[in-house]
């Protein structure tokens, strides 16, 4: 089983899931700047800005290495995925630049400071979170018909070549669970975040009822493959492993619901992690060894040459990158994460 | 439009974009760390103010250079999707590797920014330095490639496919190696004779500020120096085109037919149906020693090449005569501002330099610019040279013009509001320097 394609396969949905889990909270935060927050409006402004100010670019940067080990080593999915979804990728983009945009400007204004206060004109506040609600959706869209097998099913005419690939059931409640997926997980990150007891609770209340949200979306999408991605619903419900998936995804995200309410905030950010990352892999799972249903598998792959290249890269540059990670959330979350959840606790 | 013409224009405008944050992006960190490092050294409060004030307007900039970058990588796909497939497996890892650059970069770049005060000063100053390293290096990754489109090696062709394909060919390549000196010596010149020549036109509004003093010094240092360096790269590159491809270096100089004795064309605007060049003014003999060494070498024109395979003369001619006209002005600032220097005469007290210097501070990113042109649209009608035609790569999906026009308004949107945010860094800069000196300390 293992293959260089195979492990390059795996690269980039490790690259996929690093992008959730960080990148992706930090648009899930962009989100909850659109939920008034009261009294704590600008307590919330500066929480949101400290958290994700030093770290949301290097997070970002997950998003290009999926990229790049995809039109590397897998070209022929790469060529279908940017052909027949050109029009959610696009929107994407212009979500990707409205945020990043609208978040320099907001932060790095000559007026604004770290307590909250900003000097850019409000609207960039809106587009900073309007487009952080956006972006999360266009990809899952696009994870949702890569899933679907309609991205690179035969096809005739312009709406069932570029459009029918997306605009179905199962793509769309993909897209709604993945800004969902982000927005919970920015929740509870942010829960431990916040320093008032009083503001935690605001965010304690936002991730139980993003949780249910969660819930219900995941739901759906599991019931909208029945019909909608129909190799994802084998894969996931009617295999043993793909069982196992699916129990370990519930168990993981009950178990999350569980530390949310009893107050384990540390045990709350392992635990939804956990989940978001068992939902992610038991759809790669069920989807392997295809890159787009129906047709493409990771073993249309580049020469052997090339894979060996970019895989001694991969490693290379993750033992180089993972410690400078590692340090920069040192640096900035450091006394965050030590002084409420000493480290057996979370380890 | 066509769907091709589309396509072009909306990556060239998108290159055009994301190349002013790159540039910048490349050569700011370096010249904050000249100011921090100053500090360092004389323990003057006023170079660490320099410093912070640099780091907070160059903060929205990177941010921008990220997210157009990012674009980029999937416009290869959204727009040239055969090109990715049959390039891919070849340049791929070099985009891998510019991501871990790019990487190292913005993790350092969030501890540069947010770190003044987590990081000790000498951690913080090497933190700098690191943004500048990783920069250098995201340019040469992706700088290589474009040399690979413009010299592919490293495969064998067959019938169209990419067969043989040996990835390790395209980093070590012959051509690369002109081009990412041109490009770095060019971000460095152009962002220091940028930050230069606002410094200087805030200075003849605030004589002898400390700030803008030391601001311009260390902005001159950083921005002419390469701009001397690059009429030597200039020379060595011009070389290496007319090696790997006469036909762009025959358009670069609108020389219509192969000749011995080859003129020298400066400014004109080539006319390929005559094949006469009006305006032009013709030097004899100079593009052959200039080429060669020698008055009476041949240089092949670009009656070399089928009709169908020439690049549009008159763009790629003009943007030449643009960037290496905007490139010797630069050069000539440079040594005038280092003559005053050796003569240990105050630069900032010379008005007529600062006026100059004022006026001449956008001429480094035009020069960039044109050259992106010269580069690209010198290739064409190839994305890859004498591989892949471009009208064969572009993407099947077709109203190419939505998305052309989407991209353009909102890169003109985030231009304005990219200069508004930095005039008012600028504007903010008349005010009282000790009480902004808390005000930007994050």
């Amino acid at each position: 089983m293992f293959s260089l394609e195979a492990a390059l396969g795996a690269m980039l949905v490790g690259a996929l899931t690093f992008y959730l889990l960080f990148g992706g909270a930090d648009f899930g935060a962009g989100m909850w700047t659109l939920f008034p927050a009261g009294r704590f409006a600008q307590e919330q402004r500066a929480l949101i800005d400290r958290a994700i100010g030093p770290i949301w670019e290097a997070n970002h940067v997950w998003l290009i290495i999926a990229v790049t080990i995809l039109f590397t080593a897998f070209p022929a999915a790469f060529a279908v995925i940017s052909t027949r979804l050109h029009i959610p990728l696009t929107l994407m983009l212009i979500g990707i630049v409205l945020r990043g945009t609208a978040f320099a400007i907001r932060t790095h204004d000559v007026a604004s400071k770290p307590d909250g206060v900003s000097g850019a004109p409000p609207i960039w506040h809106r587009v900073f979170g309007w487009s952080s609600l956006f972006t999360p959706a266009m990809l899952g869209l696009v994870l949702g018909s890569i899933a679907s097998g309609r991205a690179a099913a035969p096809s005739a005419s312009f709406t069932e070549t570029f459009i029918s690939p997306w605009l179905a059931p199962f793509p769309v409640t993909i897209a709604l669970l993945t800004s969902a997926t982000v927005a919970y997980l920015a929740a509870v990150y942010l829960l431990l975040e916040s320093r008032d007891p009083a503001f935690a609770d605001l965010f304690r209340r936002r991730s139980a009822t993003a949780w249910v949200v969660v819930t219900i979306l995941g739901g759906a999408g599991l019931w909208a493959a029945r019909d909608g991605a129909p190799e994802i619903y084998h894969g996931l419900v009617q295999t043993g492993l793909g069982r196992v998936g699916v129990g370990a995804t519930l168990l993981l995200h009950a178990a999350a619901l569980w530390a949310l309410l009893s107050r384990r905030d540390a045990w709350a950010r392992v635990l939804a992690a956990a989940a978001a990352v068992a939902m992610l892999w038991g759809w790669a799972a069920s989807q392997f060894p295809y890159l787009v249903e129906p047709s493409v598998t990771i073993y249309d792959a580049a020469p052997p040459a090339t894979l060996r290249l970019l895989f001694f890269s991969l490693c290379g540059g993750s033992l180089l990158l993972l410690p400078l990670l590692y340090f920069l959330y040192k640096v900035f979350k450091g006394e965050v994460i030590a002084p409420r959840a000493p480290a057996d606790k979370l380890s | 439009m066509s769907d091709l013409l589309a396509a072009r224009s909306q990556m060239a405008m998108s290159l055009g974009f994301h190349i002013v944050f790159a540039a910048i992006g490349i050569a700011m960190p370096l010249l904050m760390a000249v100011a921090e490092w100053r500090w360092l050294r004389t323990g003057d409060a006023r170079f660490l103010t320099l410093a912070q004030r640099w780091s907070k307007g160059t903060a929205i900039l990177f941010a921008v250079g990220a997210v157009s970058g990012t674009v980029l990588s999937f416009e290869l796909g959204l727009l040239w999707p055969s090109f990715m497939e049959r390039a891919g497996p070849v340049i791929g890892p070099l985009f891998a590797l510019e991501g871990f650059a790019f990487f190292t970069e913005a993790i350092f770049l969030g501890l540069y920014l947010y770190g003044w005060s987590r990081l000790s000063a000498k951690q913080h100053f090497q933190a700098g330095l690191v943004v500048a390293v990783s920069g250098i290096f995201s340019a040469v990754f992706v700088v290589t490639a474009n040399a690979w489109m413009n010299a592919p090696t490293g495969f064998e062709l067959d019938q169209g496919r990419l067969i043989r394909v040996d990835p390790w060919a395209a980093m070590v390549h012959p051509v690369a190696w002109h081009q990412i000196v041109h490009m770095v010596l060019a971000a460095f010149a152009a962002t220091g004779f940028l930050v230069a020549g606002i410094h200087a036109f805030l200075l003849l509004n605030d004589p002898g500020s400390f700030l803008h003093r030391q601001a311009l010094s260390a902005a001159l240092i950083v921005g002419a120096v390469p701009a001397l360096f690059q009429l030597v790269s200039g020379d060595l590159i011009a070389k290496s085109v007319a090696h790997h491809q006469p036909a762009k270096l025959a358009a670069m100089e609108a020389l219509f037919r192969t000749q011995d004795g080859a003129p020298f064309v400066i400014g004109g605007l080539p006319d390929e149906s005559t094949q006469r060049i009006p305006y032009g003014i013709h030097i004899p003999n100079l593009l052959s020693i200039l080429l060669h060494g020698d008055p009476h070498a041949t240089v092949v024109g670009l009656d070399a090449v089928p009709p169908e395979d020439r690049p549009p003369v008159a763009v790629v001619h003009v943007a030449f005569q643009v960037m290496v006209g905007c490139g010797l002005i630069l050069a000539g600032l440079a040594v005038w501002a280092g003559w005053l220097w050796w003569k240990g005469r105050p630069l900032d007290e010379n008005r007529r330099l600062l006026w100059a210097l004022a006026l001449a501070s956008p001429l480094g990113f035009i020069a960039i610019e044109a050259g992106w042109v010269v580069t690209e649209v010198g290739r064409q009608p190839w994305i890859v040279d004498h591989v892949i035609r471009t009208a064969d790569a572009v993407t099947p999906m077709p109203g190419l013009w939505v998305p052309m026009i989407t991209f353009t308004l909102l890169y003109f949107v985030l231009a304005a509001v990219v200069v508004w945010a930095m005039w008012r860094h600028i504007a903010a800069s008349d005010r009282g320097a000790p009480r902004l000196a808390k005000e930007v300390a994050v």
